[in-house]
């Protein structure tokens, strides 16, 4: 039996046990320490959609910041301590009443981590990959978003080097809310344009 | 190189979920694999970014379309790690208890013949066209967007040029370019008079249209 045979006929190792292995052999080698692994899992759940939230709460609150997020959104977004992996070169997109944006990387997953956090299940499925790009209203409907056939949807493919946020439009009714009230309104889905942001509750 | 992770445009998916108040991980091994991705690029200085997103490519198709994200996190970055010498595959699937799957190997001629371009050609309003090229290695140039003409809306900073980085090739930067195509130049079955997609693409991508 050649040797190729024979691992096709061997059990496969689960995922679980992969990711033990893996990380065991690197240790025992000193290539990398349980504190390098802690320190990015750290990471990963410092990257929030909720300071997403704030930016686009702050954009609708102070136009000086909002002019700032739409000439250089790395620099907005570093302003309010949003800044490293992923997000080294940030492009904030304005939805208005006649243009929506959405985003997608077609080609892996990309987001950009400090604002909107690591990308969720739904952005990472193969269906929303290659359907985004083609039938945008469709899929944004299907997903709970129905969008007037005046505006017009603009996808941002996002498989180079620019990360983007959407800033979506403010709801009506939200003229005294606070920066914070108005940020609890913003979520993950809308600062990547599959929804708007929410109406205030009353 | 044409592969399954070319997403953008195929048919046949059905429809999209949202969990509501998902969490970062679902499992801890996920958390585990997503910092082994990332000590092994940032820690060890084993591979590029480039490089790691190859590795996913070369993933067989089936694999790739029916795993979680995260084994294919940790598939591309231990065939890099075992590719590069790093461990051996005998100690890790005596440690697994298994066989581990892994990527396909790199193309023989992965990168196609582009002029690298290190000023920029192109400024906002420019119509451009993708080249219509295919090469077996990686590209960030979407195969829905080759061929095809649009307008350039924004210049980006220049950033390290993937084709050549992710196959050790020259290291060069070069701007990208927000190129707005219109959806039903994109797809003839499109009825979207007004609808858009805009990619981001490398300076030696395009060429000038009229």
């Amino acid at each position: 039996m050649s040797e190729e045979t024979d691992r096709n006929t061997r059990p496969k190792a689960s995922i679980e046990q992969r990711v033990v292995a893996t990380k065991e052999a690197l240790i025992d080698a000193g290539r990398i320490t349980e504190a390098d692994l802690d320190q990015f899992a750290h990471m990963a759940q410092d990257w929030r959609p909720e300071n997403g939230a704030k930016v686009v709460a702050r954009a609708w609150t102070d136009p000086d910041f909002r002019a700032r997020l739409l000439e250089d959104a790395t620099s907005a977004c570093a302003e309010m301590g949003y800044a490293g992996p992923q997000g080294e070169y940030i492009v904030a997109l304005e939805d208005t009443p006649d243009r929506h944006n959405v985003i997608v990387c077609t080609q892996c997953s990309c987001t950009a981590w400090p604002v909107l956090g690591l990308p969720p299940d739904w952005y990472k499925s193969p269906a929303y990959r290659a359907r985004v790009v083609r039938e945008p209203r469709r899929v944004l409907r299907e997903m709970g978003l129905q969008l007037s056939n005046e505006v017009a949807i603009r996808v941002w493919e996002t498989s180079a080097e620019t990360r983007y946020m959407v800033i979506p439009l403010r709801p009506e009714g939200t003229q005294s809310l606070t920066e914070d009230a108005l940020a609890n309104l913003v979520s993950r889905e809308a600062l990547i344009g599959v929804a708007l942001a929410n109406p205030p509750t009353r | 190189m044409d592969g399954i992770h070319d997403l953008g445009g195929t048919q046949g998916f059905g429809r999209i979920d949202i969990e509501a108040d998902e969490p970062v991980f679902h499992h801890p091994w996920q958390r585990t694999s997503f910092a082994l991705m990332m000590a092994t690029q940032i820690v060890m200085r084993s591979h590029n970014t480039d490089e790691y997103r190859h590795a996913i490519e070369r993933m067989h198709p089936a694999h790739y379309l029916l795993c979680d994200y995260y084994e294919r996190v940790l598939t591309g970055t231990v065939s890099l790690l075992l590719e590069k010498g790093h461990l051996s595959r005998e100690d890790l699937e005596q440690r697994a208890g298994g066989v581990f799957e892994l990527a396909g190997p790199v193309a023989d001629r992965p990168m196609a013949d582009l002029t690298p371009q290190p000023e920029a050609r192109f400024s906002v309003g420019d119509r451009v066209r993708v080249l219509t090229i295919s090469p077996s290695g990686h590209i960030r140039a979407p195969k829905f967007c080759r061929g095809h003409e649009g307008t350039v809306i924004h210049r980006a900073p220049k950033f390290r040029f993937p084709d050549t980085s992710a196959h050790g090739g020259e290291l060069r930067k070069e701007h990208t370019y927000h190129v707005e195509f219109a959806s039903k130049d994109l797809w003839s079955d499109s009825d979207a008079a007004n609808d858009s997609v805009i990619v981001d693409l490398w300076d030696s991508y395009l060429e000038a249209s009229s």
